[in-house]
């Protein structure tokens, strides 16, 4: 039994025996060390890939060598509109140390534009209808270089709801609209500026997606593509990719897009949390020092002391590839490397999906993981980072570790309060939620302004939290929120609750068998289990 | 149903308040003398507005609207576009036109609910595409302010009240309307519609929102 359980399949993939020690795992801003059952399979995220030694260089190189492209330097001339896009905050996570790699290729490109004699260009970032950045954001991103020469006349947040800053650019043939950003459809060049962190991200979800207006998104954010993407982060199986793509085409043939994608590897934490990323049965009395000391300074801070604490600790990651040209070839390179890096095989699905929830999501940055996003973080992409079928069984139990405090941040989710308060108590469907109230909330004058003048989501972005865990729900029997404080925001989410992770596994067990195999996805980890 | 959205004016759509335009009115009088004490009494008035503003709104309205006692109706009134191009006009917060603009694209009734003086606001009322408004009103007798309000004095709950019969006479739904203010005075206005917001709220009006989860919108 025993060599059985220690016998490897994957440096990632590790069997609890008897004399295992116990598993550390995030529970929003806590750290937790779990005893599992014996036999429990816990994925680790792959060691990191090593990163470029000369960001700069390899950055150039891309430039110069472009997929399908004229080299950009080729395509300037003086007098040209050029408009650089990039990703918002939501990229990578945490917000990773500075220099942010697209301060880097915003310095390089700016600086080849200025020499070939471009002066007019603007920066826009492609927050869609995520919140806009804050200048102070936007400093630390673009470096105060960048900052201090186009901040804030040529480099600003865009804005789905200006109407006169956005223009129909037409729609696909199975009728989705695509309505964009009006500078960047008008300029003669888009040079678009991507920090690939799951294999969703980039490609021609940057410039169609990121870019555009409520309307345009509401065609393909909607439960029935969800539903349809087996799973969102496998782009071969993913509807949601399809339509995008749909619309991407549209867009190279409406636009000129020169677009620039990064590959980072999954080096999330260096130096005092370093030991998140590794085995615990390999933990160095240094590292259970680290672990030790980090849970007691924890214990005694106040909630929002500690995830002011987390927040401030930034990302680690380093740049593993970069391509440049044409969106498609690029966006497959990209991946391609992506899945390098974050493929981890494994053989079998589970009945038991375990998975702590770290205070880390592309929605709350500098923020609150309020009860919705704990339900995308569980029900949506932990769910949905598998490529081929689903770790987890069907109808199996997802056990997910989180407070699940009922706290909302009154400036970035407004709309999310009133869909948890008012909405979930008199419906979970999401096809019900979407015809009755998406538009509602979309076009509440309040939501609007505050997404327009102030750092607030959009009045529409709680509904696709709610679609971007579609898949998940329609796939589990179950799911049990372990260490939740109250019982309400579990209820209003659907799920059952548990004291602790004990206690669930054994509510787990009861509904799928005492042989009921168990996985745990050992978090925080970008991943994507390869299922053969 | 048909709904509305209920705006309050002064430090919700503009930045200016009841004080700046008894000030523009103080130095706008009939010869320097008048202009210098008119101005000065104004400007030592500013504490005890304050001061009662944060105790009573109808004290505060009894009290300040004294400071009108003697004006002429025709000096008020032929100054009224004055005071809208100088004071009033340059005072509408950015985000204002598109709150306003977003909320009619909704087809909802536009209709601001303000303790201002009609005479005062007309113009703003017109400059910012608003039909149904309710104000203040001063009471003239022989041409000349009293220095009182006529009734109903339009401040706290008698905002709410006249809301409420307003949209049963127009046929509106309350639930689905929507109304904006930026003083603690207003909470009755905000409590009868079913999407009430904070506008630039002060600090006890920003603590209610927090507390009911109500929209905290900065229009400046």
């Amino acid at each position: 039994m025993s060599l059985q359980l220690r016998r490897k399949t994957h440096e990632s993939v590790i069997y609890i025996d008897r004399d295992s020690a116990p598993r550390v795992m995030p529970s929003g801003e806590d750290f937790i060390l779990e005893d599992l059952p014996i036999g429990t399979r816990v994925i680790y995220p792959k060691p990191p890939i090593k990163g470029l030694p000369n960001r700069e260089a390899a950055i150039r190189y891309a430039l110069n060598h472009p997929h399908d492209s004229d080299p950009l330097f080729a395509q300037l001339y003086p007098g040209m509109k050029v408009t650089i896009a990039v990703d918002d905050i939501s990229l990578p996570l945490p917000p990773m140390a500075t220099p942010d790699i697209r301060q880097t290729v915003l310095e390089i490109v700016c600086e080849m534009l200025a020499g070939h004699g471009v002066d007019d260009v603007h920066i826009i970032i492609a927050n869609c209808l995520h919140r806009k950045m804050t200048e102070w954001e936007m400093k630390r991103m673009a470096g105060s270089k960048i900052f201090d020469e186009f901040y804030p006349d040529r480099y600003y947040n865009h804005d789905a709801e200006w109407p006169e800053g956005l223009v129909t650019l037409g729609e696909t043939k199975h009728k989705e609209p695509l309505r964009m950003n009006r500078r960047c459809a008008e300029s003669d060049l888009v040079i678009y500026v991507n920090i690939n962190l799951v294999p969703m991200d980039g490609g021609h979800k940057s410039v169609a997606v990121g870019l555009c207006d409520y309307e345009s998104l509401r065609a393909h954010h909607e439960p029935q593509t969800i539903r349809d993407s087996d799973s969102y982060m496998d782009p071969a199986r993913s509807e949601l990719n399809h339509k995008i793509v749909r619309l991407g085409k549209l867009v190279d043939e409406k636009m000129n897009v020169f677009h620039i994608e990064t590959a980072i590897n999954n080096r999330m934490y260096t130096g005092a949390l370093d030991f998140l990323h590794k085995n615990e049965d390999d933990f160095t009395s240094f590292d259970r020092l680290k672990f030790e000391g980090i849970r007691r300074t924890m214990s005694k801070l106040p909630r929002a002391a500690r995830r002011k604490m987390l927040h401030a600790m930034p990302s680690q990651y380093e740049m593993i590839a970069c391509h440049a040209g044409r969106t498609e070839p690029v966006h497959d390179k990209i991946v391609e490397k992506a899945f390098d890096q974050y493929a981890i095989p494994i053989k079998g699905q589970c009945d038991i999906l375990i998975t702590g929830i770290p205070d880390i999501s592309p929605y709350n940055v500098y923020s609150i993981l309020n009860p919705l996003l704990v339900q995308v973080m569980a029900l949506g992409y932990h769910f949905n980072f598998y490529r081929g079928k689903p770790l987890l069984k069907k109808g199996g139990v997802l056990i997910l570790h989180h407070p699940c405090y009922d706290e909302f941040d009154h400036n970035f989710h407004p709309s999310y309060i009133e869909f948890f308060n008012r909405l979930l108590p008199e419906t979970r469907d999401a096809f019900v939620l979407r015809d009755k109230y998406e538009r509602e909330f979309a076009n509440n004058p309040s939501y609007v302004e505050m997404y327009r003048r102030g750092n607030a989501y959009h009045g529409a972005h709680p509904f696709f939290m709610w679609y971007w865990g579609e898949n998940g729900r329609q796939h589990v029997g179950k799911v049990i929120a372990a260490g939740a404080e109250n019982a309400h925001v579990p209820a209003m989410l659907g799920w059952e609750r548990a004291d602790n992770l004990t206690e669930a596994i054994a509510m787990a067990r009861s509904y799928m068998g005492r042989s009921a195999e168990i996985t745990m996805l050992h978090q925080p980890m970008i991943g994507i289990a390869d299922m053969e | 149903m048909a709904a509305a959205a209920f705006y309050d004016l002064e430090g919700t759509l503009v930045s200016t308040n009841l004080v700046h335009t008894l000030g523009f009115y103080a130095k706008n009088q009939q010869g320097l003398f008048r202009t210098i004490k008119k101005s000065a009494t104004t400007l030592l008035s500013i504490p005890i507005f304050a001061a009662t503003d944060q105790y009573s709104r109808k004290v505060f309205n009894d009290l300040f609207f004294k400071r009108y006692r003697g004006e002429s109706e025709d000096r008020l009134r032929f100054f009224a576009e004055e005071l809208f191009e100088d004071v009033l006009k340059p005072a509408v917060f950015p985000g204002a036109f598109e709150l306003i603009e977003k909320s009619r694209s909704l087809g909802l009734r536009q209709v601001i609910v303000t303790g201002a003086l009609d005479l005062s606001v007309v113009p703003l009322m017109k400059y910012l595409g608003i039909d149904d408004y309710v104000t203040n009103r001063l009471e003239f007798v022989n041409g000349v302010a009293t220095g009182r309000l006529l009734p109903p004095v339009v401040a706290a709950a008698t905002k709410a009240s006249w809301i409420r019969t307003f949209a049963e006479r127009e046929g509106l739904s309350l639930s689905d309307s929507y109304a904006y203010t930026d003083s603690m005075s207003d909470l009755p206005m905000l409590s009868v519609v079913g999407h009430p917001a904070a506008v630039n709220p002060d600090m006890r009006l920003k603590q209610t929102a927090l507390h009911h989860d109500w929209p905290i919108l900065n229009l400046k």
